[in-house]
């Protein structure tokens, strides 16, 4: 950070001023409705654009210059991590399993976000909004071109990695965050940027974050720690942005508070969802591990959630529906999804393991409540099965929710032996659910869910026709070297043998 | 009472930035976890750009910060002498 400063002629306040509002101007050859037709349809009321205050003031000519300065910090270490065969520095290579569902869940994810907030740069019609969201736009497209430049390293020397874009669009459970971003990107600009802005990046963002940077440096991945941290610094001014947002559309009119609260109920949830990948990541697939999803949950939900809501309160704005089995759930969900990733791990582009001895005690530990009483003997079971030779599993497909696009595999509240299933009837067609909260979703957009891609269904389509051995293909799968048991797998022998070598020497 | 807190990346450009939260803000609590530094406080936490510059003897543009920060909680009023994040409840 060696830069010199020079002592600025302006204020930061007049600077903000000069370099955004006074670049607005006036139209006169159209009026203000034609060239931003889309801020009115969805019934949101603002009086007065120039009410929008981004706090943090940063003006383009400073955003160049210290995205710049990132870049450099950024491809320097990148370099050096290529450079000194950093790909063995890691803990074990079951770490990469957490490596590889981010690619192919999330960057594509950031990827959407830009587009997103390009899109609704040009939507909104103060210049405030536009230049925040135009900084935001930038900075996803950052995002996903680092993740993808730090992560094709390990593409060079593991299974897993080479087909994460055609994996976006084809494979099961990428379709999670794909029907997140897709929801969001067909919403107006005011859902957009509640549904990304707030929702994911204020009250969500540091639960995948931040655990999975801390995860990566625990772990010896110095390629995703500077990945992560280099777009995590861009984080803070987009939880801003997010939360700014909201607070205008509450202040400009009453009017919007029941709108504003119904999108913060549908997103909270869809996000939720998504997260459980997340915490069967940080529960399950780092050999070091930092912290429980709980414990995560505990800290970015409960109380920073917590802090957020008790200060809307005063727009009378509550927490979002579906909170509280939020708080419950978080004692369950990472395990419930992994055992679901297991049985599954013959379809998808990641291996998967049954949890050691020394990994279920952490978990017991972490978990008291719930892992000894309902998780351990599950696990116990699948591995006699796998001992026997007969390791399990699942051959049928599984019940995919028609809204967030997870196998339905979680349970009911206040009953962990109960599987929650919704069903609604729409139109002659019947369409399940996980919960109740994806359930309300629908039946509030049903015209809107029931054109949703579902990986199953494809399946049966062209090309593929039922054949599970042309969808491997058709989804850039090699059975057996790309999924699976992580015991005996190509990464794992890989590994193991160039560890050696470099230890030998 | 709600927490605010920011997280920055544990290196050299930030050590000083938390000593000087610390200076300034004695009811702020630094937690060290891998390869970050988060520090919490109790409603309010200020930065203050003349704290800082005393800790690394040179000027300092309280935007350079950005290229370090990992994350925040709370509304932000950042200003050219200070950066304030704080809860109305």
């Amino acid at each position: 950070m060696d830069m010199p400063v020079k002592k600025p002629k302006l204020g930061i306040k007049e600077r903000y001023a000069f370099l955004t509002r006074d670049l607005g101007w006036e139209p006169t050859y159209q009026p203000k409705d034609k060239i931003y037709p889309y801020t009115r349809y969805e019934g949101i009321k603002i009086h007065d654009w120039d009410k929008w205050e981004d706090p943090f003031r940063l003006t383009m000519d400073a955003y160049w210059k210290y995205q710049a300065e990132k870049e450099r910090k950024f491809y320097a270490i990148i370099d050096a991590h290529a450079q000194n065969n950093g790909h063995l520095n890691i803990t074990d290579a079951r770490y990469l399993t957490a490596l590889k569902l981010f690619l192919q869940a999330i960057s594509p994810g950031e990827y959407a976000a830009h587009k997103g907030f390009a899109r609704i740069g040009r939507e909104f019609e103060g210049v405030g909004t536009q230049v925040a969201c135009q900084m935001q736009s930038l900075d996803e497209i950052r995002h996903a071109q680092t993740q993808i430049h730090a992560i094709s390293n390990y593409n060079k020397y593991y299974n897993g990695f080479h087909a994460f874009a055609q994996q976006r669009d084809r494979i099961w459970y990428t379709s999670v965050p794909r029907s997140f971003f897709d929801d969001a990107m067909s919403g107006g600009p005011f859902e957009f940027i509640t549904a990304i802005g707030f929702a994911f990046e204020y009250v969500l963002t540091n639960l995948l974050f931040v655990p999975f940077m801390s995860g990566a440096a625990y772990n010896g991945d110095m390629a995703t720690v500077t990945f992560g941290f280099s777009a995590q610094s861009d984080e803070a001014r987009h939880m801003t942005l997010g939360l700014e947002c909201i607070k205008f559309m509450l202040e400009q009119d009453p009017d919007n508070l029941p709108i504003v609260q119904k999108w913060l109920d549908k997103w909270f949830w869809r996000g939720l969802r998504i997260l459980t990948l997340v915490g069967a990541m940080m529960d399950y697939m780092l050999p070091k591990r930092v912290m429980s999803w709980k414990e995560a949950w505990q800290i970015y939900g409960v109380e920073n959630g917590g802090a957020l809501f008790r200060d809307l309160a005063r727009y009378g704005v509550r927490v979002p529906k579906g909170w509280d089995i939020a708080n419950e759930s978080a004692d369950h969900v990472s395990h419930q999804l992994m055992l679901g990733l297991y049985q599954w791990s013959f379809g998808t582009s990641f291996h998967a393991w049954i949890p050691s001895d020394e990994d279920m005690d952490w978990l017991s530990a972490k978990y008291p409540d719930t892992f000894d009483r309902y998780y351990r003997p599950r696990w116990d079971h699948i591995r006699k099965l796998a001992e026997a030779g007969t390791p399990y599993q699942n051959v049928g497909l599984a019940q995919l929710c028609n809204v967030c696009q997870l196998p339905a595999v979680f349970t009911e509240p206040g009953d962990p032996t109960r599987h929650s299933h919704r069903q609604t009837e729409h139109e002659g067609e019947i369409y399940h659910f996980c919960s109740d909260g994806c359930r309300d979703i629908f039946l509030d957009e049903p015209e809107k869910y029931v054109q949703s891609w579902l990986p199953m269904p494809q399946l049966f389509n062209a090309p593929n026709f039922g054949d599970v051995g042309k969808w491997m293909e058709w989804v850039g799968l090699v059975p057996g070297q790309d999924n699976g048991d992580y015991q005996g797998s190509q990464d794992q022998a890989d590994f193991e043998a160039w560890k050696h070598q470099a230890s030998a020497t | 009472m709600s927490t605010v807190f920011i997280a920055f990346q544990a290196n050299e450009d930030t050590r000083p930035i938390i000593e000087a939260i610390m200076a300034d803000n004695p009811h702020a609590e630094v937690e060290d976890q891998p390869a970050m530094v988060k520090v919490s406080a109790p409603d309010k936490l200020t930065i203050n750009k003349a704290t800082v510059e005393e800790v690394i003897g040179r000027e300092f543009d309280l935007q350079e910060m950005h290229i370090n920060l990992i994350t925040l909680s709370g509304h932000v009023d950042e200003d050219d002498e200070y950066f304030t994040l704080s809860w109305n409840s």
